[in-house]
Order: structure tokens, then sequence, then C-alpha cells
């Protein structure tokens, strides 16, 4: 019997070496160590065999067996190896094939330099104020120290609906809204964006409708040199730590004295170049002292408080940053101008 | 304003600095300089020729052979063109080897055969603008008016060695309209003085006062006003450096008289006129307001109708000037005049800004008085001009000018404390600081107990107030010596408000699911709108507007939207999903009175496909759902509670709209475009919402609080059920949540089915329901009790039977 053993340990290890794929293997051991495989059929036939035979029969037979499982499961991890090789052979795909965008939008250029504008302000504890598009006279110009007939008034043509109300031509009225809210008690600092709206025939440089950002400080002790320390502080932060800020006295009739801030030019750092018209310098916005008469009129004591105002086109801002050279492209909404700003 | 930079050089010293260096100062201390042009910059080897004989070319009917002296050993051939060209004038000739405007360069050359060796010029070939030149120089060459040496420097004598600056003047510095009143400015920046021109008169024993009476009816509007007489003159071309220095400040050149005064109108800023006094039409000067419906005829040939609120010149009987704007044609200098009545005048600038607005009309006189003249230089400019036209045009000056005078002449003064102007600006400047300052400015100043007194000179129009001294000393001190601070205010909390910050959040989620934000302008046309606003809504309409196109503010911002679409399409884009965030305006009144409310509106518009990925082929067109998911998103970052109801409006499929309802109120709508609408803009199958943003701002939730992790296990249960066709599903969900009660956590629709395996006329709608008892793990019984109840309520209410295989 040990014999047979030792032959059928030949031939099933034979056989398990032989086999080329898992079903193969799984039919050799039912073969072999199936129930009703040759070696189950030895250990079924020990009965007729001697006591002193029997254990040395049945530890061959587990021998026999243990050494076939070991050999089955060795063959197995291999097969399986092999298998899964194939598989993955199989599912081999091109990966230099375009993958699958996740959509995005984009955010129009106007807003993103509305929210980084904003953002900077904030930072330094401004709030965002918000008034009407469809202003009254009084607000978009009397309480702004220009009466009707203001020869000034003409800086700025008008879209009036009455002769009492109008587009508001620019930001500046909710500085007195906001002055009024504040009844009299400083400090007062907002910013606030909006459209703005004037009678200019549309081409590459003016538009009937655009975007201003209006700043107001408001409190005791407020001082021209508070108002360079706010824009230093505010163009190193928007347009970069190298930036120079120049201010020229300027006029408009809501503040005296009055500047236009000036910023150095980016492209020639401030050698000259076309975008500079060769001064080396950019303007950015106007400001000034906010007028004893608006103060007044905002509700604020002038012999008691001062402040500073100050207005820029969002854009301009918006053609400086990214090199835009119609204003027209802000209102045309031409996909292919929306999506360029997707990383914005 | 064009000022010449030779013609300021005789007011105040400025031979050390070059023109662009002074516009860099003016511009640094407030008079912005907007272009430094050198005028002969491209014009070399130009000199004076005398035409010695002009025969005709023998080869070309327009062409001359002209032989031209130029003081060398040999007089030059040169073929001309022009048809004025002839013996004996002084011409300008451009020489071989020079240069012209525009990149020209004088060679010698051939011209149908004949040598030329130069070229005589005309104005427009040495750079001079058309408008600029006098009629006689308009075609054809410019001939010397006067004698000149022949080989001397033609560049020199036609005044292109000069340079001009052009002045950006805000409104306050209409000072500056003028040489001197630029003169002073510039004086005060660089501190240097003023030289004033000199006005030698002689003048007869006739008085002008005894000739021409005059009455002024409104003394507020014309304060004064001075009739000069000049008899005898004779009326001819100007010498040449009154024409160059006219020229260059933009001015055409017309005889002598005009020039006069159109040249001390640049020097003071003060406009004078001169009458022919032969044609004036009587002997007295009247200067009324117009009667209603007046007309009069102005030098420009045109027929003005005036009004009442008009001021006028008159002979007694008829006007001869609209005041302050422009003469009358009828007493025009013209060739033949000979006796002059020279008007300098003060007229109100509000009265002269009403005619100017009603009439259309902007003269050089009329922007100088509208902003304001200076009262104490109104005489002098008289003076100066009577003293010009004896020297250029003869005549007898008259003594007395007959005037009417009630002019206020004084000057303002201010008082303001040193520690003002420091406290304003930051500074720590002393009082000497100041009263330099304001010497520089000739702005007589003393100090009294801490206090400056300041006298303002009368030129200076603009300053009344005292933040006007702090401007004027922050100025000239220079803004960038100002220091830089900080507020020394509390600190502030700054930030934005809850509604910004909301704002702010739906553009990031409508980014994030692919949409591009379009801005767009808010004037449109009812028409645009009525496809989906009926022309029964009152709207805010711009009185004048620049376009039919942009009349009426919007109501809705779909319109602009769906042009924006088409534009798109229009280039090729198929594929493309937008929104607006933005203002529209309601009214309630037929004729619009108060402001309009004016509310925040988020819409969105979207055609063709809304997912795709090209190569593997999968493609999935925006729909109904598409639209509907993201409104649903929108709701959800806002936590507004809405729902939505099946609804019809115009411009919309009647079969695939909804409202969004919060608190029973429409707070928006998502729909299809109807096809005729769709069609009207060129759009395929296109999809669109629109939300009051306001109203959903307003209604927005709670903070968001953290629930437990449910500890027990879920039990779900799907459930397919045939209904009537037009059962909509969220009859369905109501009843399975008003039974499934407490224990129900979801009902989600799964699976949609219409088609031959349902019976016609009705749908499979297929929930998946999940039970959840939050306090222990649910028995079979307790969910198998509760599911047939809901199966029960759903075939009573409902109809819906269970689906079978
Ligand atoms: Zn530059």
């Amino acid at each position: 019997m040990l014999d047979r053993l030792q032959e059928l340990h030949g031939e099933a290890a034979g056989k398990i070496e032989e086999a080329n794929t898992l079903d193969e293997l799984q039919q050799v051991r039912v073969a072999y160590l199936g129930k009703k495989g040759p070696i189950t059929e030895v250990m079924k036939s020990m009965g007729k065999l001697s006591k002193e035979e029997r254990p040395v029969v049945g530890q061959k037979v587990n021998e026999v067996r243990q050494d076939l499982q070991q050999l089955i499961e060795r063959k197995e991890a291999v097969l399986e190896q092999e298998a899964v090789s194939e598989q993955l052979k199989k599912e081999s795909i091109d990966v230099t094939l375009p993958g699958r965008p996740v959509k995005k939008g984009s955010r129009h250029p106007l807003t993103s330099v509305v929210e980084r504008i904003e953002d900077v302000f904030t930072g330094m504890g401004f709030q965002v104020a918000e008034g009407p598009e469809v202003e009254t006279d009084y607000y978009n110009f009397e309480s702004l120290n220009l009466p009707k007939h203001h020869p000034a008034r003409d800086m700025q043509d008008t879209f009036f609906i009455t002769s009492d109300l109008l587009l508001r031509t620019q930001t500046s009225p909710v500085q007195v809204r906001t002055m009024e809210k504040h009844e009299g008690r400083g400090p007062v600092k907002i910013v606030c964006p909006g459209k703005v709206y004037r009678r200019d025939e549309d081409d590459a440089t003016h538009s009937h409708q655009f975007m201003q950002i209006e700043g107001l400080v408001v409190d005791e002790g407020i001082r021209m040199s508070d108002l360079k320390g706010i824009f230093e502080a505010f163009v190193k932060s928007y347009f970069g730590e190298d930036r120079k800020i120049r201010l020229r006295p300027s006029f408009f009739p809501f503040t005296e004295p009055s500047a236009e801030l000036d910023i150095s030019c980016a492209l020639c750092g401030g050698e000259g170049c076309r975008t500079c018209k060769g001064t080396g310098w950019i303007e950015v916005l106007g400001a000034g002292m906010v007028h004893p008469n608006v103060l007044e009129m905002g509700g604020f004591d002038p012999e008691k408080y001062s402040g500073f105002a100050f207005g820029m086109g969002v854009e301009r801002f918006a053609m400086l940053k990214y090199g835009i050279d119609d204003i027209r492209h802000f209102y045309t909404n031409d996909a292919r101008f929306l999506e360029q700003f997707t990383r914005e | 304003m064009l000022i010449s930079y030779q013609w300021l050089s005789n007011y105040v010293d400025i031979t050390d600095i070059t023109p662009q260096q002074l516009a860099d100062e003016l511009t640094l201390h407030g008079v912005e300089v907007d272009a430094v042009e050198e005028l002969g910059a491209e014009v070399n080897k130009l000199t004076v020729g005398k035409v010695l004989s002009c025969e005709q070319h023998p080869d070309a009917d327009k062409l001359k052979v002209c032989r031209v002296d130029v003081a060398e050993e040999e007089p030059l051939q040169i073929v001309c063109g022009a048809p004025n060209v002839a013996e004996g004038q002084l011409v300008a000739v451009a020489r071989v080897g020079g240069r012209l405007p525009g990149g020209v360069k004088i060679k010698k050359a051939k011209l149908r055969g004949q040598r030329s060796e130069g070229m005589i010029c005309s104005l427009q070939e040495l750079g001079f603008e058309g408008k600029v030149i006098p009629k006689k120089y308009s075609e054809g060459i410019f001939a010397f008016p006067e004698n000149r040496e022949p080989g001397t420097d033609a560049k020199e004598a036609l005044g292109l060695n000069d340079t001009v600056l052009e002045l950006d003047l805000t409104p306050n510095r209409s000072d500056c309209l003028s040489v001197l009143g630029t003169a002073y400015e510039i004086a005060a920046v660089l501190g240097r003085e003023v030289t004033l021109p000199e006005a030698p008169v002689t003048v007869s024993e006739k008085k002008a006062s005894e000739i021409v009476k005059v009455t002024v009816e409104d003394k507020d509007a014309n304060p004064y006003y001075g009739a000069g007489m000049i008899q005898g003159v004779t009326i001819k071309e100007s010498p040449l450096w009154l024409q160059t220095v006219l020229m260059a400040s933009g001015v055409r050149p017309l005889n002598n008289v005009v020039d006069v005064t159109n040249y001390v109108l640049l020097e003071y800023g003060q406009p004078l006129h001169a009458f022919d006094f032969d044609r004036f039409g009587s002997d007295e000067v009247v200067v009324r307001k117009a009667y209603a419906e007046e007309k009069m005829v102005t030098l420009d040939g045109e027929e003005r109708l005036l009004s009442d609120s008009h001021l006028v010149i008159t002979n007694g009987n008829e006007p001869t000037a609209l005041a302050g704007v422009m003469g009358g044609a009828a007493s025009e200098v013209e060739n033949d005049t000979s006796n002059l009545l020279l008007e300098a005048a003060y007229f109100n600038p509000s009265v002269v800004r009403q005619a100017q607005r009603d009439l259309g009309i902007r003269s050089d006189s009329s922007i100088r008085f509208e902003k304001g003249v200076d009262p104490n230089g109104v005489v002098p400019a008289g003076r100066r001009a009577a003293s010009l036209i004896q020297q250029l045009a003869g005549g007898e000056v008259l003594d007395e000018t007959a005037e009417f005078d009630e002019l206020d002449r004084s000057e303002k003064v201010i008082r303001i404390t040193l520690g003002r102007i420091n406290s304003s600006l930051g500074t720590d400047l002393s009082a000497e600081n100041v009263l330099s300052i304001m010497d520089r400015l000739q702005f007589k100043a003393e100090e009294e107990e801490g206090e400056f007194i300041i006298h303002v000179p009368t030129r200076r129009q603009d300053i009344s107030i005292e933040p006007d001294i702090v401007e004027e000393v922050a100025r000239l001190y220079g803004y960038d010596n100002i220091p830089v601070t900080l507020p020394n205010t509390p600190s502030t909390q700054g930030g934005l408000s809850e509604k910004q910050k909301q704002k702010r959040k739906i553009r990031r989620f409508l980014e994030s699911g692919g949409l591009h934000e379009a801005v767009s302008y808010s004037l449109t046309t009812k028409e645009k709108e009525a496809a989906f606003i009926g022309a029964e809504q009152r709207r805010v309409a711009v009185a004048l507007p620049m376009s039919e196109e942009r009349s009426t503010l919007r109501t809705t911002l779909v319109p602009h939207l769906l042009d924006a679409l088409s534009h798109n399409r229009n280039r090729n884009r198929y594929n493309l999903s937008l929104y607006e965030m933005g203002s529209v305006f309601h009214t309630e009144e037929e004729n619009v009175s108060v402001q309009p409310q004016e509310q925040t509106h988020l819409a969105g518009a979207f055609m063709g496909l809304w997912e795709q990925h090209a190569w593997q082929g999968e493609k999935k067109a925006v729909d109904f759902f598409v639209v509907k998911g993201i409104v649903e998103g929108i709701l959800a970052e806002l936590q507004a509670v809405a729902g939505f109801e099946k609804t019809e409006k115009p411009g919309l499929h009647p079969g695939r709209t909804a409202s969004v309802v919060a608190d029973g109120e429409e707070v928006g709508w998502i729909g299809q475009l109807h096809p005729s609408t769709a069609k009207q803009w060129s759009l395929p199958e296109t999809y669109v919402f629109e939300l009051n943003l306001m109203k959903l701002l307003e209604s927005g939730g709670d903070e968001m609080r953290y629930r437990p992790i449910p500890r027990y296990p879920a039990v779900d249960r799907d459930i397919a059920l045939v209904v009537d066709h037009k059962v909509s599903a969220r009859e369905l969900e109501a009843v399975i949540r008003e039974t499934g009660g407490e224990l129900l956590t979801r009902a989600d629709v799964f699976d949609l089915y219409e088609g031959e395996h349902v019976e016609a006329g009705k749908k499979s709608v297929a929930f998946s329901l999940r039970y959840l008892n939050t306090e222990k793990t649910l028995t079979e019984e307790e969910v198998t009790l509760v599911h047939s109840q809901v199966l029960k309520a759903l075939e009573e209410k409902t109809g819906a039977v269970l689906r079978t295989q």
C-alpha cells in the first residue's frame, strides 16, 4: 500500500506540475484528494491492515495529502499570478488619451477685480456698502457739492430719467447715504463697488455702463497723509510690493484738496513705454479730502470730523491687470473671453 | 488749452528749463500737461527763397518751373505744382537733403524731364493743421506776407522752433485758460516773477463816451460793459509773428483786428469783441435779455432762436451779439471796416452757460465766461487790445471808454490757522513755509496771532474756503513731500455682510457647476423683453436715450443672456451655460417720480450639451432637470425653503415650465424657451431660469447644526408604482412621506417608465424608500406594517398600484 501511495504521490505531483489553468488544477485536486479519489480509497481500505501497519500507512497518507495540498497551493498561487498578469495585460489602456475635464465655469474679470479690492480693504477694517443705481439728483450731485448748473457737472454726462432721477454717474452717492446712516458719528470706513452710467458712445475706451469702487474714511483727525498711507498699503497689496505711488493735485467737486493717484508702470518699471505713454506712471484713481460741504450734508460736523474719499474704475484695473485692450469685451460675454478667466 | 512755450517765455523766465521739464513740473503741481509738441520736430533745412521767375513746364499743364534765389551763387530750379506760385513771392524752400513731416525726404529729382532742386512748401506740408491755416494759404504754397531775406532760416520765421504744451485743465483751473494765468502758475511752481505785457496807447482827444452810450438792463447778468472806440483802422493780414502764435495756439488767423482780439483772449483769458461800428446800426449799446423767440444771425451764419433767459448786446433795436458767446453777422469786421467798437465786458457765468447749453455753442469766449473771468482783467485786456490794434491796424484810439460799471473787483479774504493746515495734511510746516508759498502764488498774506489772513487775487476764482488754501499749500509744498501715515482711528471690524457673503457663495457654486459669469447692460428695450414681459409692465425709461436699443431699464436678466448665447452661437460655440447676477428695476408708476424698486436677480441660460466626453462617446444635452438641479443647488446653498410648481409663462414651453415658490410667493422660475422664442434669438433648445435673489436671501435658513449619525441599521424597500400619467412625482412623494411618518427617512425617485409595458395613459414611477428608527433596530414586522400602509394610502389617494412583472 505504501508503494501505491508512493505511486499516486508521484502521479499527482506530475499532474499538478502540468496543470496550466486553475480549472485543470482544480480537476487534479478533485481527482486525487476528492472523496472519491484514489488516496481516499487507500484510506478506506486501511481497515484491512494490521494494527502495526495502520499507523504507518495512516501517517504516510497524511504526508502525501499534505504534500499534494502544498503543491496545489503553490501551483495555485503561480497560476493566479499568471491569470492576473494576463488580465492586466488585457486591461492596458492608452494613458496619453485626454482625461475627462472637471466642469468649471468662470468668474467675470470685473467681479474678480471687485472681490480682490474688497478683500484688500476689508482686511484693513473697511466694510462693503452698496447703493441704488437709479439715484436722485440730490445724492448723485447736490450732496456731493455739485449744485444744479455747476460747470463741473459737464465732467459727467448724465442719463436722466426725470429732472430729479438719474442713472448714477458715480458710486459717490453711497458716501452720503452711508454717512447719513452713521448719524454724525465716526468712524466710517467703507468701500462701495457698483455699476455706473454715463452718456458716452461705446468704443474701445468708453462704455456707457461701467463699474467703480468708491471708498470713504471719516473720523476725527483724518489727514491727507493717512490717505497716502492707506493707498500705499492698498497698492502694495493689490499690485505688488515693488510698485511705487505718486500723488498729483487734481480736482473733484466733492474733495478738497483733491489728488490723482499714479502707480509706477509695471511694464517698463518706470522707464516709460507705450502703456504709460512714456511717463513711467499709470493713473489708477482719484481721491481727496472730503469737502466740508459734503461732510455737512452727510450729517458730520466739518469742524470736528475730516475724511478722505477715493474712486477707481474697475474696468481700468482689469485692463491693466490682464492686458485687455478693449472695454467692450467686458460686456459682450463672448465665451472665448470669459473662459480665459476660469483659473482666476 | 494749447500754450506756446515761446509766448509763455515773454512773461516768465523759463529759459533754463526744457518744455518737457516744465510740463512735468506743472503736472506734478496740479496743472496736467497732456502733451508736449515740438512744432518743427520733423522739419529741417528750410530756407526763405525768392521766386525770381516762374514759367510753365513744357510737358505738364499743372506744373511750373521756378527759379528761386536762396542767397547762393546760383538760384535753384524748382518744379512746383501749386496754382498760386508766382514771381516775386518770398517762399519757404525745403532744401535738398532736408526733411518734412510724415518722413518726407527732399532729394534732387526730375519732374517730367525738368530738374527740381528742392520743394516750395505749403503750410500743410510743414505740419500745420488744416483748421488753423489762414484761408489765403489753405490751397497752395505759403508766401511770406512781409519782407524776409532770401537764404535766412524759414523754420524760425514760421515759428516752427516753438514747442506747444497741451494743458488738460480741471474745471476749477480756468485761470490757466490764458497764457498769463499759466505764467502765474509757472511762477508759483518755480518761484519766479511774472512780467506783465505793456500796452502803450496813444489816445486822441475825442471821447468814446461822447459818441456811444452804454445801457445795461440787467446788472447781475452784465455787471461791467466797456465800449472802446478806434477810428480809421486798416484791415489787413496780420504780421507773421501774430499769425504763427495764433496757429500754434490752435486759432486760425483772419485779419489784424480779429487776430488781436483772439490774441488778447488767449493772453489774458478775457474774451473781447470788435464790432464794425458803421454797421452797428446805432450809437447806443443796450444790453438786455432777449425776447421770447427773438432771432439773430450769428457770425457763423446760423440763425439762432433766443429766449428770455439769454443775454444779448443790441443797438437799442435788434441784437448785434449773443453776449459772451458769439458776435452777430451784421456788424462783423470786414475788409472795408474802418471804425471799431471794442467790447470788453464781464458776463455772468450762469447766463453764458445757459445760452451755451440751450443753443449748443461752445466758443473760445463762452468757455471762459462760463467759468468766470478775472474781474480785474477786463479793462487791462481791453487796453492791451487797443494798443495792439493801434500798432497793427493804425487808427485813432478814443479816450474815455463808454462804460457801465457795477462790477465787484474786491479780493476774497480767507483766514486759516497753521494748525488747521498741518492737521489737514499731516505735515509739520512752519509759518514761514506757508507765507513763502503764499508769496510764490502772489497771494497777499499776513500772520496775525497764529492766524493767516490771505487775500486771494481775483484771477483765482476757484479759491474761496479754507480747504482751498490747504490745497494750494499742499500742491506747492509737493504732494510727494506729505508724509505717509495710517489713520489714528480705533480699529474697526471690516468685512462682508451676511448677504454679501451669500452672494459670493452662490457665485462659487455656479462656477464650480461649470457656468460662466456674464455681465450685460442694464439699459435695454421694451421690445427685447416683450417675449417674457407683457407691454403693460411699467418700465423706467431714460429721458433722452442715446439709442433706441438702450432706452429702458431691464426688468428681467434673461433677454441679454439670450443675446449672449446667440452671439456665441454665431461664432460656432454651440454648448454654453451662462449666469448673471444683477439689478432689475420695477416701478408701479405710469410716469416715474420716485426711485424704482431695484432688486438683485440671478438668471441662467443654457444651450447645447451639458456633459460631454468626446472620445468616450458621452454626450448629455442640457434639459429641464439639469437646470432644476442647479436651482435646487442654489436654494440649498442659501438654505432657502422653496418648492416647484408647474406653471405656464410667456416665452416658455407650456409643458416645461415651473415656478419656484417660497412662503406661498413666486420667487423665480425655470423653463425651456418656447420654440418660437428660441427662434427669435436663433437658438436651439434652450433652458433658462431667473430668481429674485433678494427674496431668497431674506428667506435664508438658520445656521447649520450637526445631526448624530444613526446607530441602528436602516431598511430599504424599492417600489414601482403604476399611476395615471397626470399624477406628479411630488404628489406620490407627499403621500409616501405623510404615511411613512417618522420611520420614513428617504423617498427617492429612481426610475420613470412610460411605454409598451404599461397601460396607455399610465406611467411607472419607482421609488426607493428607507425606513429607520433612530432609537432601536427596526423589526421586519414593523417595516412591513408601515410599508403596507404606505402602499394602501398610495392606492387610495392616487390610484397607484404596485407594478407586477
Ligand atoms: Zn511703462
